[in-house]
């Protein structure tokens, strides 16, 4: 089985499949959790060790890393000496391991780009990127299930002519180029929303300040997730609305609107789920690029200045979390189309 | 319709391409060479495109851009291709635990983001080309491996494969005379859908100023610098980079969707940036 697809629902042929008593769910999806949680670890491990590897491999030297500048300026023997102190000298696995520890313990290093524990630079920024996401796959998900089930009713009609090529269109557009062309538009051309930041320069931070700063950023992140789902909506409600119970509900006279929403909507939305789960790799990378063009100051922000600044303990933390996001999310999803299916078999 | 489809996106290519390679030639002068005299100037007939901060043309500047950014992609779907090909053909011949753990790998690369594992990757070796395709290359042979993977297994319990393994050849020449020449086709339209992600990787990589060095022309570090220019009304710094970008994008998604469902390969094939 892979992360992203769940396998093929087994349908038993002879009955139709009875939807299972909840508490059957329930330990279904507890099995498939638990296994797929033990996926988790071995690729947090290799996907760590691999960092401090490759880190190891590279001409970079990690004392510059931690000195930065002063690098340039410290003598042979004040290197040698840091050097020792910090044990870079040493395997990079005999570091590795070190850092794992010290990860157990709580303790994840220092950021030299902040010039703060790495803790605390997790703390500032983590509620910011997690408002940005939050706020944007909120919307993206709003707005793809309104338009991709209008788009799917009215197949054909203009509405689903303009909004289909306009997705097919946006995916074409990496999220950098709409981020700056919605700065060009809407903050210097028109000059309706603040360019970047989280607050006009020296204002206080209020929740109106924040609000008026979070529209733009959040409005494109949705917009950069927005083609994917509303698509995969519009073409499983169109797959949906072919199928023998929606015509044996038409046969019955139900109303259009019920026959879409109460009837094919619902199985509709079963492959949605996963799509979510499948696309989250795709919002962190949306996030750095709209952090990084917004000057947001999140934790996707931070993955570039430490990957800019060569600032490796930070940079090794973030790996590992975005990580461990993505693996978490992804389950989640899962579990959720095991809880929401009546016919999938967990095979756990 | 896949017809029309494909047609259309050969077509741009090829005007793109022609752009990307004929215009530097022809035009005669380094793209690189800055002139302050004429920084930040509209479209204009001398200039057709602008010019950026430093006064160079961008006409001739963003050709230079599309043709290392195609170059870049290219180079990274071969290679992707290659590694995954071989991942995947000798995976599921080995079968057994080999394959299984294989799939594994296969499934632990895809949950990392791979933006993430590039940014990690070139900020450790800064502006090199090599690591720039490298880490393209290593995230996205994955696809490439899954599709071959289930082409060779659906080819492996075939006559003529058995008929080879009786006439006393080695698992590895059967490998490599019956099982990856005929999963090949399949290999190489993933690896023109594997193009588009390729170029905004390399894009993605260069505007966070990872990537190739800011004088050395990219669609990356020209919109990369369109960022800065935009706040002083250049509004051209961004319109034709991003044009050139987004048009590559989609003839060779054009291109790949078609090529796609001729070879009837499923709808998510390509579909992880």
């Amino acid at each position: 089985m892979t992360l992203t697809e769940l396998p093929a629902p087994r349908v038993d042929d002879a009955a139709p499949a009875a939807p299972r008593p909840p508490r059957v769910r329930w330990r279904a999806a507890g099995r498939l959790a638990r296994r797929r949680l033990l996926f988790v670890v071995p690729v947090l491990v290799v996907v760590s060790g691999g960092v401090f590897a490759v880190a190891d491999a590279s001409p970079f030297d990690p004392l510059a890393g931690y000195l930065g500048d002063r690098y340039l300026t410290a003598s042979e023997q004040a290197q040698a000496r840091i050097a020792d102190e910090l044990g870079t000298g040493r395997p990079w696995w005999q570091q590795y391991g070190d850092w794992l520890g010290g990860l157990l313990t709580g303790d994840l290093g220092v950021s030299r780009s902040f010039g703060q524990p790495v803790a605390q630079v997790l703390a500032e920024r983590l509620p910011w990127t997690l408002l940005l996401t939050g706020v944007s796959l909120g919307l993206a998900v709003l707005t793809a299930l309104l338009l991709g089930t209008w788009s799917a009713a009215r197949r054909g009609g203009w509405v689903d002519r303009v909004v289909t090529s306009t997705c097919l269109l946006l995916q074409a557009v990496p999220p950098f180029v709409i981020a700056l062309g919605a700065v060009a538009l809407f903050a210097l051309g028109l000059a309706w929303l603040p360019v970047a930041g989280l607050t006009d320069a020296g204002a206080e931070l209020t929740v109106g300040q924040v609000a008026r700063h979070l529209v733009l950023p959040a409005a494109v992140l949705a917009a950069s997730q927005l083609p994917w789902l509303l698509l995969n909506v519009r073409q499983s409600l169109l797959a949906a609305l072919a199928d023998d119970a929606v015509l044996a509900a038409r046969a019955r006279g139900l109303a259009e609107s019920t026959v879409v929403l109460r009837h094919a909507l619902p199985t509709a939305l079963l492959p949605f789920v996963t799509l979510l789960g499948a696309r989250l790799p795709e919002l962190v990378v949306g996030a750095v690029l709209v952090e990084e063009v917004f000057s947001w100051p999140g934790l996707a922000q931070a993955v570039v200045t430490s990957a800019v600044e060569l600032d490796f303990p930070l940079l090794a933390v973030l790996t590992l979390l975005t990580t461990a996001a993505v693996l978490l999310g992804s389950l989640l999803a899962d579990v959720a189309y095991v809880l929401l299916d009546p016919r999938v078999a967990a095979d756990g | 319709m896949a017809d029309r489809r494909l047609r259309a996106g050969v077509v741009l290519l090829v005007l793109l391409a022609g752009y990307a390679l004929l215009v530097p030639w022809l035009a005669g002068v380094d793209d690189r060479v800055t002139d302050f005299a004429a920084a930040r100037q509209g479209p204009s007939w001398a200039h057709l495109f602008g010019t950026d901060s430093a006064g160079r043309d961008l006409f001739v500047r963003t050709a230079a851009g599309l043709r290392v950014s195609l170059f870049i992609a290219v180079v990274c779907a071969l290679l992707s291709v290659l590694i995954g090909a071989l991942v995947g053909a000798l995976s599921a011949a080995a079968g057994g635990w080999v394959d299984r753990l294989t799939m594994r790998v296969v499934d632990g690369v895809n949950a990392v983001p791979h933006l993430l594992l590039g940014i990690v990757l070139v900020a450790l070796f800064r502006g090199s080309l090599v690591a720039i395709i490298a880490s393209i290359a290593l995230t996205h042979w994955t696809q490439v491996a899954r599709i071959v993977r289930a082409e060779v297994l659906s080819l492996r319990d075939r006559e003529h494969v058995d008929a080879a393994l009786l006439g006393g050849a080695t698992r590895w020449r059967v490998v490599r005379r019956h099982l990856l020449p005929a999963a090949l086709p399949q290999a190489l339209v993933a690896a023109v859908l594997l193009l588009p992600h390729a170029v905004w990787h390399e894009s993605t990589l260069s505007f966070l100023g990872l990537g190739l060095p800011p004088h050395a022309a990219s669609l990356g570090t020209l919109l990369q610098e369109a960022r800065s220019s935009l706040l002083l009304g250049g509004w051209w710094t961004l319109v034709f980079p991003a044009l050139g970008l987004v048009l590559a994008t989609l003839a060779v998604a054009a291109i790949g969707a078609a090529l796609r469902d001729r070879a009837a390969l499923p709808e998510r094939a390509g579909a992880q940036l």
